[in-house]
């Protein structure tokens, strides 16, 4: 008797918390809906944010509003180099950290951890105030030498996850076997340590694709998604802005299904 | 093992290193030290003439003295926003880590689903969510929660409300990697000498996942400070936080030596606390 009760009690508790991770999970998912839906609104005047009345007009005309798609390529192409850039330069400090011991380790820790304890505020106007003194001038380039500051520490972080979590008896069982050191790293360590440079590389686009307060410092008159919406937003927004919003989700979310899917299979094989 | 091999053997990790590293110190900390000098310049300088170098510490107290307000509002708009994160990110990784099953992927996609679409366009989304002819404020007034009048938008409740949104997920997943580790059998030794679930949860659970604890409220307590966009789209000047007032001495003003102390003095606040409850909460693991 005592045992069911206690059973029923764990039961309830168990299904509490599960309860409260499902309500969490809502207030997290209402403004996707939301831009879900006014994806579809047809707004009564240029600074209403209210639902008004259903059109599929948006999603017909995509790149209605000028300048808007623009500057979603504009924002994929500075993502796709900084990303590439980041994750390049990400993945050797980790092999470094990871795998070596040697003299100001420590710094390069600190030096690594640093920028993602600062406030992107701090980093933004910093970098702004050395192109000025620099005479740089502001634009796509230096929005990309940003966005690589800021990626980088971030890639470390992952890909030292994936590494530190590696057998390293296997690169051992490589080289008795003799393979040479290149042979080893490409057939063995570089696949085995793929996952987390692919993930370093995922998280690399997503900063960069969104960043904009760092952005908003560095760009001049380059104009990314985010800052397109920002400025929209102080004359009135698009609803085409809640179309590419849902489109981003929709394509996200379609990537990280199909790669779970996919281990799944292997997994299952 | 050659010499020759040896020796690169020494001379790698630096090579390794060196492009990242010098990345990093080129457009990360040379601009934080020069952010430092230009701090202490004389106010009455421009851009177009060029400041002198007066050691002006004195930028500092008029920086503090005419913006503190803005200053505390930062701390306290992210300081309610990182316990709020705390109090709906514990259970949410908890559940996922622990209670949800063969439903574990499919639910933290749902955590990280946010970021798929841009952070502005979600912070637009709670206007709508928190405007005055939404649903949300029509069931407040009618539950006199709010008087006929009252309104979300524009408040500082808007303003904690965003930030608490944005930087929820920071939270859940360094606690989810720490719960997901959590070895279920010392909960089960602690059930089998009497705890309580409260009491086992006290003294086995929370102690174990102080390290992602303290990891999730930093990576939501730094970027909140600093954060201005939420206060900017869901607030009125009146909400405006300290990073609202350093973008515009950057940008608008162009008042370099007043925007840099701010910036450091923003700066100081944030490690000093950071220091501090990495001290109280007694773990180093996170730096």
């Amino acid at each position: 008797m005592h045992r069911t009760l206690q059973r029923l009690g764990r039961w309830i508790a168990d299904h509490w918390i599960l309860a409260t991770g499902v309500f969490v999970l809502g207030y997290l998912f209402l403004p996707i809906a939301v831009v879900v839906g006014l994806s579809f609104n047809r707004p009564s005047s240029r600074l209403s944010y209210d639902f008004n009345e259903f059109t599929l007009d948006n999603w017909k005309n995509p790149c209605g509003p000028g300048d808007m798609c623009d500057a979603v390529v504009r924002s994929v192409q500075i993502g796709f180099v900084a990303t590439v850039v980041a994750t390049l330069l990400g993945t050797l400090m980790a092999f470094a950290m990871v795998r070596h011991r040697f003299r100001g380790r420590g710094a390069t820790n600190l030096l690594i951890f640093l920028p993602m304890a600062t406030p992107e505020v701090v980093m933004g106007s910093s970098l702004l105030a050395l192109f000025v003194a620099g005479g740089v001038p502001l634009g796509f380039w230096t929005v990309v030498i940003a966005h690589v500051m800021f990626c980088v520490s971030f890639v470390v972080v992952t890909v030292k996850a994936r590494l530190s979590g590696l057998d390293t008896r296997l690169e051992e069982a490589a080289m008795d076997l003799y393979a040479s050191e290149w042979q080893t790293f490409r057939r063995v360590t570089l696949p085995l340590a793929f996952p987390g440079i692919v993930a370093g590389a995922l998280l690399a686009f997503s900063l960069s694709f969104d960043d904009f307060i760092i952005t908003n410092f560095n760009s001049g008159t380059t104009v990314t998604f985010p800052m397109y919406v920002w400025g929209a937003s102080q004359r009135g927004i698009p609803p085409q802005v809640n179309v590419v919003g849902t489109a981003m989700f929709l394509v996200s979310l379609l990537l990280v299904l199909g790669t779970m899917v996919r281990r799944r299979r292997a997994v299952a094989v | 093992m050659s010499t020759l091999s040896r020796r690169r053997g020494r001379l790698s990790p630096y090579l390794l290193i060196l492009p990242g590293g010098l990345w990093l110190l080129l457009f990360f900390a040379v601009p934080i030290f020069q952010l430092g000098v230009t701090s202490l310049y004389d106010p009455s300088g421009s851009l177009e003439q060029g400041y002198a170098m007066t050691w002006a510490f004195g930028n500092y107290a008029d920086a503090l003295s005419q913006y503190w307000p803005h200053f505390v509002r930062s701390l306290v708009y992210a300081g309610i926003a990182t316990v709020l994160c705390l109090l709906l990110g514990y259970p949410l990784a908890y559940a996922i880590a622990q209670k949800s099953g063969r439903w574990k992927n499919l639910m933290l996609v749902c955590v990280i689903a946010p970021f798929f679409t841009s952070f502005l366009v979600r912070t637009l989304a709670w206007k709508t969510i928190l405007s005055d002819n939404g649903a949300l404020v029509g069931f407040l007034r009618d539950v006199h929660l709010l008087d006929a009048s009252g309104r979300l938008l524009a408040t500082p409740i808007a303003v904690v409300l965003g930030l608490t949104y944005n930087f929820l997920p920071f939270m859940v997943l360094p606690l989810y990697a720490n719960l997901d580790r959590l070895d279920g059998r010392l909960l089960e030794a602690a059930n089998d000498l009497y705890a309580s679930p409260a009491r086992a949860f006290a003294k086995v659970t929370l102690p174990l996942s102080m390290p992602g604890l303290v990891a999730g409220t930093l990576l939501t307590f730094i970027p909140a400070a600093g954060d201005y966009i939420n206060a900017e789209l869901l607030g009125t000047p009146n909400e405006y936080m300290i990073g609202n007032v350093i973008d515009s001495a950057f940008l608008v003003r162009l008042d370099y030596p007043q925007a840099a102390a701010l910036s450091f003095i923003l700066m100081a606040a944030i490690l000093a606390i950071v220091f501090v409850y990495i001290k109280r909460a007694g773990t180093d693991e996170v730096v």
